[in-house]
């Protein structure tokens, strides 16, 4: 479905290369997860993706069309939440669609549909100062599913809450993703996190990065906590720690 | 209410001092005291309050709308343009070091006694905080937000009315707080250096006549004035900008 071709790309303000001649591929429906550590580019393919930075060279594929000749072929989920705080939990829901032109009447009956799939209907008419960390991040998953794409890209979306409603959130992102059947990468510097939700860890290691390595995650549904404590998902998580560890003492 | 107690018991014991200090010198053409600005006020009442009040108000209200609107539509294009920015900003700037006092007489001579030589003034006092507030209110909104409306395909015209206009919302309130005033200033400058009717005017005629009270009790009602008028634009704003805090 998505595709990096010898994609290389640089910040301007930078005097290195962030990737030089990446590769890789999400299949459609998969759930993908990018580890690295911080400033290593796991945000920067997020923005290359969404068309915010513009690859140097190569090209970025979905369904074997080049990015700048599509429109609305993906929806970004930003670390914080960023609802506005002078709408309400339906009017921050409508902004995609406003800006995609969806008719006022269809606006209302999707906002109510997400909204009673994200358990938050009671909250419709309220602000988003009324509602908790973890409720606001529900918001926003909401109004990134009401974008209306079949590729969600999520970066960090829950590092700023706290271990619990971390753990509650994690479990409810996998029953949605199975509902609503989108392609999501997802980046977190989590191990566990990446291995609790995903399908593929791809991991950044070098800068400038040509390739990621893929490591597949032993499929299992519905999943548990008990997911984790399973050990081929400990020593695979252990690996993925080392890999990562190997690469800092390197630096 | 408690919060004002602080400042409502400076104000009493700065007027107690004023007052003591006026009476101990005993001359009101110099330092007239509270009690008789107080007094002069309620014997003028009727020509301050019916006569030379509206003529200010006038003026003011007048300078201020159109310092509103020129304000709002500088900082809009500012926004818009980059070029047009680096093109009026210094510009802009510049117009604040024209000494007012200096170049009201010349607004006289060219647009005579009647009410626009001394809207001009106002104007030229009121619309610079507008235009600067106003166009911080606009730069001020995160960038994160405006990437993420750029996602959706925002183009610059949603990003404008979805996100910088309510951004700037709270900043256009301040901008307005501190216009209020200046505009009351603005006009009664200009009509201290020229005009047939208004506070100003009215007060510069009182000082002829070394009625020390008389000069005061215009400059006391517009005081009160602005501060009324401000306190009001404070109670609008709080009633529609209730996220002010979590921006």
């Amino acid at each position: 479905m998505l595709e990096f071709k010898d994609v290389t790309f640089k910040y301007a303000e930078d005097d290195f290369y962030m990737m030089k001649d990446l590769n890789f591929s999400v299949k459609k429906g998969e759930f993908v997860s990018l580890i690295g550590q911080s400033g290593c580019g796991k945000s920067t393919i997020l923005r290359l993706i969404n068309g915010l930075e513009k690859p140097e060279k190569g090209e970025i594929l979905i369904d074997g069309k080049n990015i700048n000749t599509l429109k609305d072929y993906c929806a970004f989920m930003p670390q914080k939440d960023l609802l506005f705080p002078w709408r309400t939990i339906e009017k921050n829901l409508c902004i995609p669609m406003e800006i995609k032109g969806v008719p006022k009447k269809d606006m209302h009956k999707k906002c109510v549909n997400v909204l009673e799939e994200v358990g938050l209907l009671d909250y419709i008419d309220k602000y988003p100062k009324d509602l908790s960390g973890g409720m606001k991040q529900r918001v926003s998953f909401a109004r990134t599913i009401l974008a209306g794409s079949d590729i969600m890209l999520l970066d960090e979306p829950f590092s700023a809450l706290d271990s619990l409603t971390r753990m509650d959130m994690q479990e409810w992102l996998l029953k949605q993703w199975k509902h609503f059947g989108k392609t999501i990468i997802f980046i977190t510097h989590d191990v566990e996190e990446a291995v609790f939700l995903s399908d593929a860890v791809y991991i950044i290691q070098d800068r400038p990065f040509k390739d990621m390595e893929r490591v597949e995650i032993p499929e299992q549904y519905p999943k548990s906590r008990e997911f984790l404590k399973r050990p081929d998902i400990v020593a695979l998580r252990e690996e993925l720690i080392k890999k990562l560890r190997n690469r800092r003492e390197e630096q | 209410m408690k919060k004002s107690i602080p400042s409502i018991i400076l104000t009493v014991i700065l007027f107690a001092i004023w007052q003591v200090i006026a009476m101990r010198m005993n001359a009101s053409y110099i330092l007239p005291s509270p009690i008789e600005i107080v007094k002069k006020i309620w014997e003028l009442r009727d020509v301050l309050f019916t006569v030379h009040l509206p003529a200010t108000m006038g003026v003011t209200s007048l300078g201020l709308v159109i310092s509103i609107v020129l304000g709002l539509f500088l900082a809009i294009i500012m926004d818009l343009n980059e070029k047009i920015e680096s093109a009026l900003y210094p510009v802009i700037i510049a117009s604040q070091t024209i000494p007012t006092t200096a170049i009201a007489p010349l607004f006289v001579l060219w647009f005579g006694y009647g009410i626009w030589s001394k809207v001009l003034v106002t104007i030229l006092i009121t619309f610079f905080p507008i235009t600067i507030t106003v166009y911080d209110g606009f730069k001020s909104t995160k960038r994160e937000m405006e990437e993420l409306l750029t996602t959706y395909g925002a183009t610059k015209k949603d990003i404008f009315i979805k996100l910088k206009l309510p951004s700037a919302l709270p900043y256009f309130f301040s901008a307005i707080k501190m216009a209020v005033p200046l505009s009351i200033i603005g006009a009664a400058i200009a009509e201290w250096l020229g005009a047939q009717s208004g506070l100003g005017y009215f007060s510069k005629r009182m000082m002829t006549q070394l009625d020390g009270a008389g000069v005061f009790a215009p400059v006391v009602v517009l005081s009160v004035v602005a501060m009324v008028l401000v306190g009001i634009i404070g109670i609008i704003e709080n009633a529609l900008i209730k996220w002010r805090k979590e921006i």
